[in-house]
């Protein structure tokens, strides 16, 4: 250990305990220690688990090591972890998180039986025709003619949406919602956009307008962020 | 050096083997030499169209695999000196045919021939692959029907992926009068969504299929819409502009005014 000075810092907060974890020491020291202030500091009250906030400063955690530290603290007392917060990412998820903050400009037709698939949101300028798909985890654009089907939040992004110049799906799809269209023929409608109602838990088609209230964050950056 | 246009649709039975048949004749009727190749291994037709099925000796798998030279192979139509037929074989095994034989093939007859029009079976599958190996430009046949514009977006979405130019458009088979009642799909509908150029519109006559019987291609014989139309279309494929057809049939005053009425109400 280096010195004196210590490796685990405890902080009561109206959230719970807050743990502050040296980041310049080894993952080993860090276990140790924690054992040790865990050990000493013996929480009575056996009737409520207390909320445990990690801050690992610039310590980027294996998710090993994450679940030996996650086991420790919780195995020992009567603790629960609520957040594990970290100031670094990998590489690779930060790219990650790009791509999904990321809109993607596809200009192309997207012909029956062809299946375009981006991470982020989708530009597509262009036509989906009968039986094409394009997918999105985030939401879908179309210039042009929707005709196929779109999947917008593949992963499971409840709030986006799906829009297009002119708009007459095979299917909508967002997150794990899906809508089709009626059997009778239909005209099809021009600017508007498809999102999940929230009240009537269905996947409805709006002016443009009126969507842009409901999804405020539609365009900002901060949506992306706290999404990615 | 000839030109090898490979005649496609997905779907089946909306017209290739007319087509193939028809411009092949129309582009001999304007002094070109050309040779027609049909694809369809085990469901050959192209040579019945053509009249010619008692002159086959050899097939393209005999060529394939050495039974025969590609010259014996090739069969001079009856009509003209400069029109040839290399048939599809009946019997034989059709995974004899590969694209690459076909491309060697296709390179074989290109400085013999000004068009080489390939007829492309149904399918997407392996005769379809044979039939485009060799292609430098594709024609796409539909009717208008929605399966059949179905397949066609399909089949040009697998051909955009082929290093050959963007395909040519043409729909067949169009009833005038369920176009203007709305129960057959417009031709400007179909361009629309299929987004290629348009090569040219062929009416639905019964002296197609009459033709088709007697083995004598409708485009030989001047006097029908059909045959016009493929002359046209075959005028286009040379680099001549030609208008489209109109389909305003001559009824006359009445019908006119009956179409006028049946607008406005």
């Amino acid at each position: 250990m280096i010195g004196n000075k210590q490796i685990i810092t405890i902080k009561g907060t109206r959230e719970g305990l807050s743990l502050h974890m040296d980041d310049a020491c080894s993952f080993e020291d860090l276990l140790k220690e924690l054992e040790e202030k865990l050990d000493a500091n013996r929480i009575d009250s056996a009737d409520h688990l207390v909320g445990v906030h990690i801050q690992l400063g610039n310590r980027y955690l294996y998710k090993e090591q994450e679940d030996i530290l996650c086991k420790m603290i919780t195995s020992k007392q009567r603790l629960r972890i609520e957040s594990i917060h970290s100031d670094v990412i990998t590489k690779q998820a930060a790219n990650e998180w790009k791509e999904e903050a990321e809109v993607k400009a596809v200009s192309r037709v997207v012909r029956s039986g062809q299946v375009l698939e981006v991470k982020g949101d989708l530009l597509l300028l262009g036509d989906v025709n009968p039986g094409g798909c394009v997918t999105a985890t985030g939401n879908i654009f179309v210039m042009g003619n929707l005709l196929g089907i779109a999947h917008a939040g593949k992963d499971g992004n409840a709030d986006a949406v799906i829009a297009a110049s002119y708009m007459n799906p095979t299917q909508l799809r967002i997150a794990d919602y899906i809508s089709r269209a009626p059997d009778h023929e239909t005209d099809g409608v021009y600017m508007e956009c498809g999102h999940i109602d929230d009240e009537q838990e269905k996947i409805i088609i709006d002016r443009l307008q009126a969507v842009i209230r409901k999804r405020p964050g539609i365009s900002s950056f901060e949506r992306r962020m706290l999404n990615g | 050096m000839g030109e090898a246009i490979v005649i496609t649709s997905g779907k089946g039975g909306v017209g290739k083997t007319t087509t193939s048949a028809n411009l092949g004749t129309a582009l001999a009727l304007m002094e070109k030499k050309v040779c027609l190749i049909d694809t369809d291994i085990g469901l050959r037709n192209l040579d019945v169209v053509m009249g010619l099925e008692n002159r086959i000796i050899y097939d393209i798998i005999d060529v394939i695999v050495g039974r025969c030279a590609l010259k014996q192979a090739l069969i001079k139509d009856k009509r003209f000196d400069h029109l040839y037929l290399l048939p599809a074989a009946q019997t034989s095994d059709k995974t004899d045919l590969t694209p690459d034989g076909m491309e060697k093939i296709v390179a074989e007859l290109k400085p013999e021939f000004d068009y080489i029009i390939i007829d492309c079976p149904a399918g997407i599958e392996q005769g379809y692959k044979n039939a485009v190996a060799g292609a430098d430009k594709a024609i796409v046949v539909t009717t208008p029907e929605k399966p059949s514009v179905r397949d066609a977006d399909r089949i040009i979405g697998l051909l955009e992926q082929e290093d050959i130019e963007p395909p040519k458009l043409i729909v067949n088979r169009i009833r005038n009068h369920m176009v203007q009642e709305g129960d057959m799909l417009e031709v400007d509908e179909i361009v629309q969504v299929l987004s290629i150029d348009l090569l040219g519109i062929v009416a639905d006559d019964d002296e197609v299929i009459k033709a088709s019987n007697h083995g004598e291609p409708v485009a030989f014989h001047p006097n029908t819409k059909a045959s016009i139309a493929y002359r046209n279309i075959a005028r286009r494929i040379l680099g001549e502009s030609v208008p489209l057809m109109s389909f305003e049939s001559d009824k006359g005053m009445f019908s006119r005014l009956k179409k006028l009425f049946s607008k406005s109400k």
